[in-house]
């Protein structure tokens, strides 16, 4: 199985250590991976911004990087839903249409096409799980408090298997952070005021980490927990489930 | 030339009502219990989701055939002695209205809760024209006396403190300063509003279904305030969108049961009013009005957007909305529904509606036709982008975006050249200037991109 390890554009930049985490925990269950040189991001900024019209190079870039392999993994709910919604090349739509239908988040890799069953990480700590938006209620992993509809949660199920792990409750389990892209800069306010309280609801459960499938999210919510010299951090979930501390 | 606005942008005034942090949580909190209740009523029925997706279908069906179900429905309509009206946009609305008032040589009439009126701004009108318009509707009234537009469609005074309320029920309605008890406060609005409806000649309402196949509507009200008015005035003036019909009366089965439950979380309003015939002696007339719904059902990407029925689940689960209040909308429809049915109605204005959003998604899983909001958002932004109401500065930080990130060897050298630049010289990001940094710490700029390690490690 030969797996292509997208790292988006801010993780490549700001969070080499979540794309490190990545990679190895692939490479600890078995797969073969590559990372091809030369990728940037998904063109989700642009798309999201209104500008999906300039996304064209970013498309290309992406078909020419990734059209070669059985799977295309990344740790990013968000960038993947983007890809899976928006990737099209006029001149190479099948290639195109292989990603789309090959890529996946991490940990619905882990849970639905490895069907991961136990892993060997450790990490004794109380932990939150941020469900990002995108990944919830756009690629599905876990089961939306809108809808009148049995739960589950792939993310849950995967640090299930982390020994030591303590899962603490939310009040709001699915409340977006506020990140939403260029709407943190644009629409400031609101944005930090979602963060905050995203942020709070996770220290008032006690938690120590917050983690989730998105590192856009989590930089966010770091930027807010570092402003409120908070002792609480962050860690992207590849981080907890590749953990042997 | 830079695009500009009568009014501020959804931002600004989101900020403007950030201002006061201890009112954010007292209106997030709320309007989440809202969504609360909305959850449990929602959890009580098991075949939820598929009440849902029925009243989707239906309303998929009167959107493929409204042609015809305006037509059959004016017709049973005019069939039970009602005058039927058309009215292309907000301006003839007003003008039909205006002119029915002037026939019967009124000043002063009563009006029970209706979004459409707000959207023709018909209360303005006809205080232009001399004739002052008494909202019945408690929330409304509220608002009226506040002299703001409502901040939530089901909600309108959901922005107001009990205190406020009855500062302005002392200064308008003469109750003691400082009372501020919520069932005193509305019985003095109850006996407030009993005079105007006795004297009120003429009353209009709203309309929450029209029913093609009998020609009778139904208003769903909390407070009896429709029928209060209808019943007691001479002329009732019932006012509509076109969009609002169903095909048959046993669709209300599906409906109501969806309406309440999704707006306030109460399995049915205390009055669903059936209104098909004028009493002996009085006259009824309906208001059809389009004010761009035409046009609306033309754009094949947003033609659901009006299967709404108006419940405001989707403003009330929004957290944008419930952190920005209905008023930085600046729409008479504020939330994801409004953000994405108010570009139709002029895009220049509301070019930064459909920016106010995560995309989060929330207002798609709430809603009880199933429009897919969050989506219509994205495509409104394409939109908006493409008919040239983005700002230069934004469309120039895009272009450039794009070039880097089109370039791979531009982007590992800018990011290099960017991380290094924040490592030693941290100043240059974080400062006033720097949107983020105004209340968040930028992330750390690692000396290796994972590119590098992946060069230096696996390569």
């Amino acid at each position: 199985m030969k797996v292509g390890l997208f790292i988006p554009c801010y993780i490549d930049q700001f969070y080499p250590q979540v794309g490190i985490a990545t990679l190895s925990l692939l490479e600890k269950l078995g797969c073969e991976v590559v990372y091809p040189q030369g990728q940037t991001c998904c063109g989700q900024p642009m798309a999201n911004s209104g500008f999906e019209h300039l996304t064209g190079g970013c498309n290309e870039l992406f078909v020419r990087n990734f059209a070669d392999f059985d799977y295309i993994v990344s740790p990013s709910g968000s960038c993947t839903l983007h890809i899976k919604d928006h990737l099209h090349v006029h001149d190479k739509e099948d290639a195109a249409t292989h990603i789309r239908q090959h890529i996946y988040e991490l940990s619905e890799f882990l849970t639905d096409v490895l069907q991961v069953k136990h892993l060997s990480a450790r990490f004794p700590h109380k932990v939150g799980i941020h469900q990002s938006c995108h990944g919830q209620r756009g690629l599905h992993l876990a089961q939306m408090t809108e809808l009148v509809a049995a739960p589950y949660s792939k993310p849950q199920q995967l640090l299930q298997m982390v020994e030591g792990l303590e899962l603490i409750e939310l009040t709001r389990k699915d409340e977006c952070c506020g990140f939403g892209g260029t709407f943190c800069v644009f629409e400031e306010a609101v944005s930090v005021k979602m963060g905050k309280d995203r942020v709070a609801d996770h220290e008032k459960h006690g938690a120590e980490y917050i983690t989730g499938n998105d590192v856009s999210c989590l930089m966010h919510l770091e930027g807010i927990l570092k402003r409120q010299q908070s002792k609480v951090k962050v860690l992207h979930i590849a981080e907890i489930l590749n953990a042997a501390f | 030339m830079e695009p500009t606005t009568a009014h501020k942008e959804h931002a600004e005034l989101a900020e403007t009502f950030n201002k006061d942090e201890a009112r954010v949580d007292w209106h997030d909190e709320t309007l989440w219990w809202v969504r609360q209740k909305r959850d449990k009523m929602a959890w009580s029925l098991p075949e939820w989701e598929d009440l849902r997706e029925t009243a989707s279908q239906i309303k998929f069906n009167v959107l493929g055939n409204l042609h015809d179900y305006l037509l059959e429905f004016e017709k049973n309509a005019q069939l039970n002695g009602a005058t039927v009206h058309w009215a292309a946009d907000a301006k003839e609305h007003n003008e039909i209205v205006l002119k029915l008032l002037k026939e019967q040589g009124v000043q002063r009439m009563v009006k029970s809760k209706s979004m459409l009126t707000e959207e023709c701004h018909l209360n303005p009108f006809l205080a232009e024209h001399g004739i002052d318009v008494i909202d019945t509707d408690l929330g409304e009234r509220i608002v009226q006396l506040a002299k703001e537009p409502p901040s939530h469609i089901v909600l309108p005074c959901i922005h107001k403190k009990k205190e406020e309320i009855g500062d302005l029920f002392h200064i308008h309605l003469g109750t003691p300063a400082g009372n501020a008890d919520p069932k005193f406060l509305t019985a003095a609005a109850r006996l407030h509003l009993r005079k105007e409806f006795i004297q009120s000649r003429v009353a209009i309402t709203g309309v929450n279904f029209a029913v093609a196949e009998t020609g009778e509507m139904v208003v769903c009200t909390n407070e009896g305030n429709a029928d209060m008015g209808a019943h007691l005035a001479d002329v009732h003036i019932a006012c509509m969108g076109i969009e609002k019909i169903i095909p048959q009366r046993k669709h209300l089965g599906v409906f109501l049961r969806l309406l309440a439950r999704s707006a306030t979380g109460q399995p049915i309003t205390t009055y669903s009013s059936h209104f098909r015939k004028p009493r002996k002696g009085q006259q009824l007339h309906i208001v059809l009005v389009d004010n761009g719904r035409s046009r609306q059902l033309g754009r094949e990407e947003f033609r659901n957007s009006l299967k709404c029925i108006r419940c405001g689940a989707c403003m009330n689960t929004c957290p944008v909305y419930r952190r920005s209040g209905g008023h930085s909308y600046h729409n008479a429809v504020a939330g994801p529904i409004g953000a994405i049915l108010a570009p139709n109605l002029d895009m220049k204005e509301n070019a930064d509606l459909p920016f106010a959003s995560t995309l989060c998604g929330s207002c798609s899983n709430v809603c009880p036709v199933k429009i897919n909001i969050h989506e219509q958002l994205y495509k409104w932004r394409q939109v908006i982008v493409q008919e040239g109401y983005a700002k230069t500065s934004k469309k120039a930080g895009m272009q450039m975006m794009n070039m880097v990130l089109s370039r791979p060897t531009v982007f590992k050298t800018a990011g290099g050249v960017g991380r290094w630049v924040m490592r030693h010289f941290p100043g240059v990001v974080n400062n006033g200037m720097n949107p983020w940094y105004k209340q968040r710490d930028m992330p750390e700029a690692p000396k290796e991109s994972f590119a590098d390690w992946y060069k230096k490690n696996k390569q």
